[in-house]
């Protein structure tokens, strides 16, 4: 019978391979779950610091820091690429990717220059090799990434941004929508835009320990730093989402390739059968 | 007149302590300070250390922050504390190490390497698939 073994080969491996991908699908599903509530967790930090940035600026209108200011000329942009340090999660990255390829050219084609900063093996692995600088990088931040791992990436864009070697800074990321789509994002970190805090009605000062313009640089740099943190967080989510989907994708197209070969399988089965039987009934005609 | 004082303590990752307290205390970066209900606003850096907040049922309820800001309003104290200790010089080990990891992203010849190994994975796999074709075409010719 010719064929049949190797489809029942054939058959096998992708039975293995439907194992792998439905396993990987059920772990990322588990994980969503564990990286919302990180996500979630961050929110109260983001509206407080909020809050003490409104209280700050509110009650020294007369100070401006460079993070607020916008520049008149823009020489060179920075980027903070969040990306995933594993692949098999569809299209996540390059999508992304390619929204950032997108920016870059829009900059270029007005004179500035690009300066990247990569979160996570993907991005470097992608933009390594295209001509563009990386200032900074960092990667294995796992499954509950930590601020400590970020912020030197961080700072070097910050400290570009004060010495004016930058004057714009993008962070892009794929913001988690919900399970089924996550959507790239790319979002002006500095100068921060404007926000419209609520109306303080009382006109007061606060008591600074040290002064006011030392606490405003510390409460700007962790706002940033917090923010960068969420956008990493909602990458892990959209990460482990769009995983998976491709897994299930992935785990539906096995199940059709198999149902295919076992029909290809029986064809070539029965084919070799009736063959037989004719070369009997001829080999006794014969007789 | 109120005799306690909201207190949030939160951190970028997780909000640690919300509730009332009556004394809050926590090493600011120009001294020890102890905040009751009715403090002036001020606002402050915090050093590493403890924070302890006493709850008006006589409970104290101790935390350690690696640094952070204090905000005192009329009827919150808030604490955005830091997970990590922070010093400039700390930060300053990190912004380099962050500079040497792209460094040495750019250098890994590796990328060539994963190149070379994925365009031979899909070779095989083209090879597979354009085998399996071959063999469906077989089977229905019979």
């Amino acid at each position: 019978m010719a064929g049949g073994k190797e489809i029942t080969g054939k058959i096998r491996s992708i039975e293995n391979t439907k194992k792998v991908t439905s396993a990987l699908e059920m772990v990322s599903a588990s994980k969503i779950r564990k990286s919302q509530d990180l996500m979630n967790a961050t929110r109260p930090y983001t509206r407080m610091i909020r809050r003490v940035m409104g209280h700050l600026s509110k009650a020294n209108p007369e100070f401006r820091h460079p993070f607020t200011v916008r520049r008149e000329e823009t020489k060179k942009v920075g980027y903070i690429i969040v990306s995933t340090d594993r692949g098999l999660c569809g299209g996540l990255n390059i999508n992304l990717f390619k929204l950032v390829l997108a920016s870059i050219q829009e900059w270029r084609g007005q004179g500035a220059e690009v300066s990247l900063v990569t979160l996570g093996k993907k991005a470097s692995a992608f933009f390594k090799n295209i001509n563009v600088e990386i200032a900074a990088h960092a990667s294995n931040l796992g499954e509950k990434p930590q601020i400590e791992d970020l912020i030197g990436s961080i700072k070097v864009m910050l400290d570009a941004y004060r010495e004016e070697r930058i004057d714009l800074v993008y962070i892009v990321y794929n913001d988690f929508i919900n399970t089924m789509s996550q959507r790239p994002r790319l979002e002006q970190l500095l100068p921060l835009p404007e926000t419209d805090d609520e109306e303080v009605r009382d006109i007061w000062d606060y008591i600074y320990e040290p002064d006011a313009e030392a606490l405003l640089d510390t409460v700007l740099v962790r706002y940033i730093e917090a923010d960068v943190y969420h956008a990493v967080l909602e990458n892990l989510a959209s990460e482990h989402a769009a995983r998976m989907i491709a897994m299930k994708n992935a785990t539906d197209n096995a199940g059709d390739l198999i149902d295919e070969l076992t029909l290809a399988y029986n064809k070539a089965r029965q084919a070799a059968i009736t063959q037989e039987i004719s070369e009997i009934v001829g080999g006794a005609a014969a007789v | 007149m109120k005799h306690t004082i909201q207190c949030d303590i939160v951190s970028a990752q997780e909000e640690i302590f919300s509730g009332e307290a009556t004394m809050i205390f926590a090493t600011g970066s120009v001294g020890e300070l102890g905040i009751s209900p009715r403090h002036a606003p001020l606002i402050t850096q915090l050093k590493p250390g403890p924070v302890r907040v006493q709850r008006p049922d006589g409970d104290e309820a101790f935390f350690f922050v690696g640094g952070g800001i204090l905000e005192v309003m009329p009827h919150v104290v808030t604490v955005l504390a830091d997970t990590a200790v922070r010093a400039d010089d700390l930060d300053q080990a990190a912004a380099q190490r962050a500079k040497e990891e792209a460094e040495r992203a750019l250098q890994d010849r590796t990328g060539e390497v994963e190149v070379a190994e994925a365009q031979a994975r899909l070779v095989e796999a083209v090879a597979q698939l354009r085998a399996l074709e071959q063999l469906r075409k077989q089977v229905k010719r019979r």
